[in-house]
């Protein structure tokens, strides 16, 4: 979809929700919804970054590791790969503490998106990362450079035009995710849908708010992505063309 | 630390919840996988649609499939039509899950030699024969596996459900473990369902991509 679809689909999003923001039967929701919000923006921000470092990390252990390493890298992948998202944050909430680590609901929320997100970024990092020419990387042996000067100076860079698009469909899907949160405890935008919803009957408006809150995030998510690619890839002779 | 005696005794409980979570993935992925080629279909033999289409798939693919389970959950009965709430989970996934199958289809056609449609124009074929007979045939086996990691990713959505209370595999989890205050044997044992499921699907996958590459390849 063009980048001035997603802007229009944008801007119709935030105007429903500012025209419904006018109306007293949905006024009444907004500061509730909106103080959500700003945590599931919080958790999602946070579980990004950590998705960045662990997937960074867990693809560069897999490549370049010694024996241990990478199969520690690889049990991570594949189990946080293999189960689902819920699991994973029902089990940090409610095993771990059993096993005498006790993480608060909000720590506990951001560790397992971010490592949940974090294990198929790794595959996003490792596969950008294999898919340089190979000629790139003939070119640094002929140069004589040390591997992490390959990586650093002519590898990443490189690859990094190429992960931008998988990570930005990566971070949407984290986005979503943080709705899950809502089953820990967490007061976040969900949360307080189904609060207000038990407390009020009034679904349709609630739900039709929500629901336009979270695509107004998405979208903003989607857009900023897009410009970063169009940014990144200019003087590359690969990619789309801006 | 870990009580085997427990663990074998809520095995069967589990075991019995599992089967209702491979009937809710089995049933949404028929769900999606269907209205997912209707969706792509339309889109390109009825042009007038592909704009409010294509922004259809962009706000469900946008938007949390938990607030979409509760939507239908708590919407449908506003207007007189109750779902039971596996019904509407159900239901609820296969539409999520459609937008994304929609889109894989649609791959799969664009992937079509443009001589192939021309072909079908100039022999007067009708664009219902078009897509039956010469598209369908030609775009549906390059895109098994994507369509296979998608049943795989719904497999994984299916825990969701307890958020509605439909006694799939985690619901029972969690009773268990609100009844007995043991939360290691449950959570884990559900774990490793879906760790072990996930792997041998992966694995299946991929034997089915090498097969297809196979017979494809002249």
């Amino acid at each position: 979809m063009g980048i001035r679809t997603l802007i229009g689909m944008l801007v119709a999003a935030v105007a429903v929700i500012a025209a419904m923001a006018t109306q007293e039967a949905y006024r009444l929701f907004l500061p509730g919804l909106l103080q959500g919000a700003v945590l599931t923006i919080e958790i999602a921000i946070l579980g990004s970054l950590l998705a960045i470092v662990m997937g960074v990390f867990a693809a560069l252990a897999r490549l370049y590791g010694p024996a241990p390493v990478r199969w520690l890298a690889t049990v991570y992948v594949e189990i946080f790969r293999g189960t689902s998202a819920l699991v994973q944050l029902f089990w940090l909430f409610f095993v771990l503490p059993q096993f005498g680590v006790s993480l608060d609901a909000f720590l506990v929320a951001v560790v397992a998106l971010g490592l949940n997100v974090g294990a198929y970024g790794s595959e996003v990092v490792r596969g950008a990362i294999l898919s340089v020419a190979r000629g790139q990387w003939e070119a640094c042996t002929a140069l004589n450079m040390s591997r992490a000067q390959m990586l650093r100076r002519i590898i990443l860079p490189q690859a990094f035009v190429a992960m931008i698009p998988p990570w930005g469909n990566l971070f949407i899907e984290l986005l979503k995710s943080t709705a899950l949160v809502s089953l820990i405890t967490l007061s976040d935008l969900a949360f307080k849908a189904q609060q207000m919803n038990q407390n009020t009957f009034k679904t349709i408006p609630i739900f039709t708010l929500v629901l336009l809150m979270y695509l107004a995030m998405s979208l903003v998510l989607t857009i900023g992505m897009r410009l970063l690619e169009r940014r990144a890839s200019l003087g590359l002779a690969r990619g789309r063309a801006g | 630390m870990w009580d085997w005696a427990f663990t074998w005794e809520i095995l069967p409980v589990l075991a019995n919840a599992a089967i209702l979570s491979i009937e809710a993935t089995l049933i949404g992925f028929v769900l999606a996988a269907t209205l997912g080629l209707v969706l792509a279909v339309v889109r390109i033999a009825v042009p007038r649609t592909a704009w409010t289409i294509s922004v259809l798939v962009e706000l469900i693919r946008s938007t949390p499939l938990l607030i979409q389970i509760f939507f239908l959950y708590f919407v449908f009965p506003k207007f007189g039509v109750v779902l039971d709430a596996f019904t509407a989970g159900v239901l609820a996934i296969g539409i999520h899950y459609a937008a994304y199958c929609s889109e894989v289809y649609r791959a799969g056609f664009d992937n079509i030699h443009r001589g192939q449609w021309e072909a079908s124009i100039a022999l007067n074929l009708s664009a219902w024969t078009t897509f039956r007979d010469i598209i369908i045939p030609q775009a549906i086996p390059p895109i098994v596996p994507a369509l296979g990691n998608y049943l795989v990713a719904l497999f994984k959505e299916t825990p969701l459900l307890s958020a509605i209370a439909v006694m799939e595999l985690m619901q029972a989890a969690k009773i268990i473990g609100s009844e007995t205050f043991r939360y290691t044997e449950p959570m884990t044992l559900v774990g490793l369902f879906f760790l072990a499921m996930s792997l041998v699907s992966a694995a299946l996958i991929r034997s089915l991509e090498r097969l297809l590459n196979r017979r494809t390849m002249r």
